[in-house]
Formats: C-alpha cells, sequence, structure tokens
C-alpha cells in the first residue's frame, strides 16, 4: 500500500496550507450529490427501468425468432423456465454450454439455442446510444434480474470451472493496459475516491462491492436508459481508451463472477437508479 | 522461545502467502489469450493497447506495489522516455493549461478520427483551482503547488517530468504517462507545468 501512502502523505503536506476550506468544500459537494440520490430514490414508482422489467417479461414469453419460440423454456440455472431467484445464482458453471455464464451471456445463449437467433448479429450493436431505450437483450435481463429484487447474491462460484474465471477476473480487474495505463482497480481499489464529483465504489472490498453490485442493471438518468452490467464493463473499457468490449466475452463473463464474487451476500435491488 | 515464535509466525505468513497465491493464480498466458479475444473489433494499429509494456506487467503483478529492485528498474526504463523541449524552458501558457486540466477529450474510440487535440484531463483526478470545485479524488490536491515548492526550477522540471512520465517519481503511479505514451505533445505538457507552476497561475494565487 505503498503508493496509498506516498498519496496520503503528499495529500497531508498539500493540505496543511489550505485543509479548512478544501474539507468544507469535499463535504458540500458530498451532501449535495446525496441530497440528488435521495430525490431520487424517494419515489421508487418513477423509476422508468421498470418499464423496460416489462417489456422484458413481455420479450421472455413471446415466441419469437426464427425457430418461433418464447425463452420459458430457457434454464437460468434453476431449471427451465425458473426465472424467480435466478438472477442471484449467477453467474455459475452450465453443463449444457460448458461455460460459466452470467445473465446476460445465458439469456443470449437461449435467444442462440431456443429461438435460433444469430448471436453474432445480437452482440454487434448490443447496448443503447444516449437517450435509446436498452436493446431487447437488455430488457429481458432487467427482467430476469428484478425477479431476485429483494434478494441476496448467492452464487456459490465453488465449481473448479467458476473458481477459475472469478480468478481470471482478478487478474483483469488488476491488469493495466491501454495508452492510459488504466485498470479496474484504478479507480476501484480504494475508498473515497472520485472522478470529478461522481463517486468511485471500491469493488475490492465485499462490504463496498455488497452496496452497488446488486443495483445493476439499473437506470442511469443521465443517459436515459436502463445500463446492464455488461455495458457497464463495455463503458469503463472505453473510458481506459480500450476497444470495444465484446458482450459475452470471457473478459466480461470474468469481471462480472469477481464481482458477483466480492458482493456475496449483498442485496440485490435491480434495476436500481443511478445518476 | 523466541524462535519458536519466530518459526510459527514465519509459517503463518508462508500459509497466508500460499493462500493468496491459490486465491488469484491464473496463467498470465490466458489472461492474454482472453483478452485478444474479447475485442474483436480492435482496429489493427490498436494492437499494442492489449499487450501491457514491461512496466505495466510489473506493476499489475504487484497491484501497483513494487518490491524495490523493480521500483527502481521501472523509475531507469521510463526516465529514459523523456524528451526534454528543445529550448531547454518548461514553462508554457498557463491558461492553455487550465484549459487542457478541464479537458477530457481523446483517444476514446469515439474519439476517431480526432477533432480536436487530446485533453489532459486534470481535474478529473486532481484539485487544482478554488473556483472549480468540480474535481476528482483519485490523485492529490495540487492547490497552490508551485507555491509549496518555492517555484523552485528544479521544482518545476521535475513537474515537467512527472507529467511526462509518472512513474519516474512513483514506480506504479496510478498517473497516465501523458509525454511517453504520446497523449499529450511537449508543449501542451509545458502548459500544464504552467498552470502548476506560474506564480500568476490560479492554482497558485488561491483563486
Amino acid at each position: 500500500m505503498k503508493i496509498t501512502h506516498h498519496i496520503a502523505a503528499t495529500v497531508f503536506v498539500a493540505s496543511l496550507a489550505v485543509a479548512p476550506i478544501a474539507l468544507a468544500q469535499d463535504a458540500d459537494t458530498e451532501k449535495a450529490i446525496e441530497r440528488y440520490r435521495q430525490m431520487l430514490k424517494e419515489d421508487p414508482w418513477s423509476n422508468p427501468g421498470l418499464l423496460d422489467a416489462d417489456r422484458g417479461e413481455a420479450l421472455w414469453t413471446t415466441a419469437r425468432g426464427p425457430k418461433n419460440v418464447s425463452l420459458e423454456t430457457c434454464d437460468l440455472g434453476k431449471g427451465p423456465g425458473k426465472v424467480d431467484g435466478a438472477f442471484a445464482e449467477l453467474p455459475r458453471y452450465f453443463a449444457d454450454a460448458k461455460k460459466v455464464m452470467d445473465l446476460e451471456t445465458r439469456i443470449l445463449w437461449c435467444m442462440e439455442q431456443l429461438q435460433g437467433f444469430n448471436s453474432a448479429d445480437l452482440v454487434k450493436r448490443p447496448h443503447p446510444g444516449g437517450g435509446q431505450p436498452v436493446k431487447e437483450l437488455g430488457a429481458i435481463a432487467t427482467y430476469v434480474a428484478s425477479k431476485s429484487n429483494g434478494m441476496k447474491f448467492s452464487a456459490k462460484l465453488d465449481k473448479p470451472q467458476e473458481k477459475e474465471v472469478v480468478a481470471l477476473g482478478d487478474a483483469l480487474f488488476h491488469r493495466r493496459s491501454g495508452p492510459f495505463d488504466f485498470s479496474c482497480a484504478t479507480c476501484h481499489a480504494a475508498e473515497g475516491l472520485r472522478i470529478r464529483l461522481q463517486g468511485l465504489p471500491f469493488l475490492v472490498n465485499p462490504e463496498a462491492a455488497k452496496k452497488v453490485v446488486g443495483e445493476w442493471p439499473a437506470y442511469r438518468v443521465s443517459t436515459t436508459h436502463v445500463m446492464t452490467m455488461q455495458h457497464r464493463l463495455y463503458d469503463c473499457y472505453w473510458q481506459m481508451r480500450m476497444p470495444e468490449l465484446q458482450l459475452g466475452s470471457d473478459v466480461s463473463i470474468a469481471l462480472s463472477a469477481y464481482l458477483a464474487k466480492n458482493a456475496e451476500g449483498g442485496d440485490i435491488s435491480a434495476p436500481a437508479l443511478k445518476r | 522461545m523466541q524462535k519458536i515464535s519466530l518459526l510459527v509466525g514465519a509459517l503463518v505468513i508462508g500459509i497466508a502467502a500460499a493462500q493468496a497465491q491459490q486465491k488469484t493464480h491464473i496463467d498470465p498466458v490466458k489472461v492474454d489469450a482472453a483478452i485478444k479475444a474479447a475485442f474483436p473489433t480492435a482496429p489493427a494499429d490498436w494492437a499494442l493497447r492489449l499487450t501491457p509494456d514491461e512496466t505495466m506487467k510489473q506493476c499489475s503483478a504487484s497491484h501497483n506495489d513494487p518490491a524495490k529492485n523493480v521500483a527502481a528498474a521501472i523509475v531507469t526504463r521510463e526516465k529514459a522516455s523523456i524528451e526534454y523541449p528543445a529550448d531547454g524552458n518548461f514553462i508554457g501558457d498557463w491558461k492553455k493549461g487550465e484549459a487542457l486540466a478541464q479537458n477530457g477529450y481523446g483517444m476514446r474510440f469515439s474519439d476517431y478520427p480526432p477533432a480536436r487535440p487530446n485533453g489532459g484531463n486534470c481535474y478529473a483526478c486532481h484539485q487544482l483551482t478554488k473556483k472549480e470545485v468540480s474535481y476528482g479524488t483519485l490523485g492529490p490536491s495540487l492547490l497552490e503547488y508551485g507555491k509549496l515548492r518555492d517555484f523552485k526550477p528544479d521544482a518545476v522540471k521535475a513537474t515537467y517530468e512527472k507529467i511526462y512520465n509518472s512513474h519516474v517519481a512513483l514506480p506504479c503511479s496510478n498517473m497516465p504517462r501523458f509525454g511517453a505514451n504520446k497523449i499529450l505533445t511537449i508543449d501542451q505538457i509545458k502548459d500544464a507545468v504552467a498552470l502548476l507552476m506560474s506564480p500568476d497561475s490560479p492554482v497558485n494565487k488561491g483563486q
């Protein structure tokens, strides 16, 4: 923790001259942000993400795709068609796919296997731009996740294949890459940090991870759409000046698994409202 | 007795280290392969973005806390990357530096072809002036940065080097290597130095 110390020492030295003003400013800023969050939370039914959960439910039950069947026989891990509580136990290893899958990757798999959609087409432009609604796959993910709302993250992740994926996620979380040398850990490996005014969750820390990981998929006020976990990760890599992260790639699954493991026991409140 | 407790202590540390290693061990070849497969639309000239250099590898492996000898090697290697202004003048225009500090444009996949020069985005991580209250806290506050260093020429040069390649000042620093990785030009770095080190900059005038 050499760096933390170094930064702390520098901050301390720098703050000697200005401490009272800077600290008061920090406190005011935090308060203003918290007020904003509170306003968003006060009326849960004002959450437009719930409309996407409804849309996702309709998509789940409607016969669609080249094979014209619904997703009601899709096995999300608790048996065919069982949606209640399924998200709480993901990611997990699926013997039929011989792969550990997170929520979105599993839905993608079902859309291909059961409905006959071409997954290559579905991952081409999988995420909405600002102002557009979440795409179909994301709406279905929002529906499924909402059916674990109020439950706790309880993915076991104890099979050898699952353990390996979590370890891969851990390595990826700390892997610096791109022209800015960023890793996930650059922003998410210490407490109480901000980019500009945006607070950054300390995702390495289970207590902090428990508070936020279960909020995704979430409705994002700034972009007026639901953002899924895969989209969230895609956006982090965009910020890291990396290329476009493919939905369902091993990297996206591994990071989801690593986060779910860190958030084990945390409340699921998807879709939550975010800034 | 002391010997025994020392031995037990060493054993405990050994076990803890083994457990930590067991928990996180994954073949780096697998990590690289996963990265290679995860970004299929990467343009050919972005291949380097997927491949960490030696310094990044050492920082990732040590979670940014390199052993002493590794840290020394990083400093030597990164110091060699620094190009200095031809005229030996490190201080540009602080007003341009302030604009640079506000601007986060550049090098994302949505920023091509480039519409304008890259920004430095200093405020994303640092407090610099009192006027700008929207600042990040990933890096230390830089309020009165030059004043606290008495505007000394050595400190001016060190500031240039730190922005050009932060690992020279702090091996495995979280800060991008703005010069070494061609994020900013030498002139832009001089403007950022001016923002920090000019006596008339708002950073040093308490504005």
